[in-house]
């Protein structure tokens, strides 16, 4: 465990701690986050037979960086009839919100933030924060467009948690677990052992579970997409009804505060799919290092695989969001209420039937 | 049923989509990178207009013909000791054109001032990039005289046209004088013969 190691490195608990805690972000989430808005405006780009950025750097893969030292140089302009306190406050909520979902997620075997054992749990609530300052900032910018998309996000957040929660729950009886890296552990060696096929062992119930998985995962995947409010769930940020939705009012770092958070979020979410179905950071076909026998390979390609999961999943995310349109608010909460929620419960009562039997 | 149907059909739909969306990340993108690369224009694209002054005999045609005026051209005839040249199909030049301006802001690049020009001296470029911050930028003098040329054009003529009236003048009076003269002997000459 990498706390261990830094913990002997610096000898003190609350050093060993910090930096811990700040190493995701630094070393994964803001490089993330600028690989994947250029590679958002890439494949976006190429989906529609363009080429997308291509001046800044080879193919304009250093655009992001660009915008970035354009946005902190902007005016932080505050209107004046806004909120003040609020209006300040929940960008840095927001990403407080997205961020503090890293801590459950193990990196790799070596890196997990905080081993808890309510571990999924704690995503789902912690994620609750992003509501709460989403409509913070609509409400406090004062403006009809602004609260409008946040309430949207609200009243859609709320509604996907229940198909998320309901298919966490099925995972949560076939594993008895809620530890993400425990989860992710028990999904180890082959990927036949992975959650969508089944899990571990070779009874006849892995052969039951496999299509209540894949449905269970299709449910999965979308509510979580709505949770992140991506197109086709982006009624929030709606930009041809709402300006921008809940940071029409924001500009500078404020706004990159509120893009980065959703960059953040679309990973959280694609390594909560990935290690709930597709064996977190496991390999799906074993590790070079133990065929070479090299001990500290493995956690680095456990990390490799993790985020070449994650990417995939985000990769999707970018590919349903230019194929398919917007729905409108009625058809959201048809999709949710009438269709994710039903078949996911009808799924967690068969799943519950054959895990008792 | 219909609930079932609803989503084979949301699924089946997505799918295809998913499929159309997939096969056009991997096509060739149909821009170009436009500063860098560029397309051959056509072969009779409309762009800024050129005229080559040296053809040019200040006949005035172009700017009649242009439906909203903005070719402006004033000329001053030459001295007939100067020899101003032929143009490159043999037309003998024979007026200093003195101001040839273009308004680009108001050229509609219609391309009806090429046409009637007898030395084909105005026509039509590949230059279509020649946006400016101030709209008098885009007053583009043809005329190769410099403005001190240009003024001493037009005093050189105005004197040949002073000293051609002079000329006249000297003439009209010579030709009065003589007129006289010659009506004086004329009276002179018959007075004597009715006297006889």
């Amino acid at each position: 465990m990498i706390y261990d190691f830094l913990f002997e490195l610096t000898g003190s608990e609350f050093l060993a701690g910090l930096i811990q805690s700040l190493l995701p972000l630094f070393l994964f989430i803001l490089p993330f986050a600028l690989f994947a808005v250029w590679w958002e405006r890439k494949i976006s780009a190429h989906m529609q037979d363009r080429l997308g950025p291509m001046r800044v750097g080879w193919h304009g893969w250093l655009q992001t960086i660009a915008d970035i030292l354009k946005l902190l140089q902007k005016e932080d302009i505050v209107p004046r009839d806004v909120d003040k306190p609020l209006f300040n406050l929940a960008p840095v909520l927001v990403f407080m919100g997205s961020y503090a979902v890293f801590a459950a997620i193990p990196f790799s075997g070596a890196f997990i933030g905080s081993n808890i054992d309510l571990g999924l749990f704690y995503i789902v609530a912690v994620s609750g924060i992003v509501v709460a300052s989403i409509l913070m900032a609509g409400w406090a910018s004062n403006n009809k467009y602004s609260l409008l998309g946040a309430m949207r996000s609200a009243a859609q957040i709320i509604s996907y948690e229940i198909p998320t929660m309901i298919v966490v729950v099925t995972i949560v009886m076939i594993t008895g677990t809620l530890n993400l890296y425990t989860l992710s552990e028990m999904q180890t060696g082959y990927f036949w052992n992975w959650m969508i096929f089944g899990g571990p062992g070779f009874g006849v119930d892995k052969f039951l579970f496999i299509p209540l998985m894949i449905i269970a995962f299709f449910i999965l995947y979308i509510s979580t997409l709505a949770e992140v409010n991506r197109t086709p769930f982006d009624i929030p940020e709606a930009e041809s009804e709402l300006v921008a939705g809940y940071h029409t009012e924001y500009s500078g770092m404020k706004f990159a505060m509120f893009f980065l958070a959703e960059y953040a979020n679309m990973f959280a979410v694609s390594a909560i799919v990935s290690a709930v179905f597709f064996g977190g950071y496991q390999s799906p076909f074993g590790y070079l290092g133990n065929t070479l026998g090299i001990e500290w390979l493995i956690p680095i390609e456990q990390f490799f695989w993790f985020t070449a999961k994650g990417l995939f999943f985000i990769f999707v995310q970018m590919w349903l969001r230019w194929t398919l349109p917007r729905l409108r608010v009625d058809q959201l909460m048809a999709l949710c209420w009438k269709y994710l929620i039903p078949i996911s419960f009808v799924n967690l009562l068969i799943v519950g039937l054959i895990t008792v039997l | 049923m219909q609930y079932f149907r609803n989503i084979y059909q949301s699924l089946s739909t997505i799918f295809t989509g998913m499929k159309v969306t997939l096969k056009h990340l991997f096509e060739p993108a149909v821009t170009i990178q436009y500063p860098d690369v560029r397309l051959t224009l056509p072969e009779r694209e409309r762009n800024r207009l050129y005229v080559n002054m040296d053809d040019c005999i200040g006949c005035d045609q172009c700017a009649r013909a242009c439906p909203v005026n903005c070719i402006t051209i004033e000329t001053v005839k030459s001295l007939p000791t100067e020899d101003l040249g032929k143009t490159s199909n043999g037309k003998k030049k024979v007026l200093w054109v003195t101001e040839f301006e273009i308004d680009f802001a108001k050229c509609c690049y219609c391309q009806l001032c090429v046409f009637p020009c007898p030395t084909e001296c105005i026509y039509m470029t590949d230059v279509f990039e020649f946006s400016e911050y101030n709209r008098d930028n885009l007053k583009y003098n043809f005329s190769t005289l410099t403005p001190e040329e240009i003024v001493e054009k037009k005093e050189n003529f105005a004197k040949f046209e002073a000293e051609k009236a002079r000329l006249k003048a000297e003439e009209a009076a010579k030709k009065a004088e003589a007129a006289k003269l010659a009506a004086e002997k004329n009276t002179e000459a018959v007075q004597p013969k009715k006297e006889n």
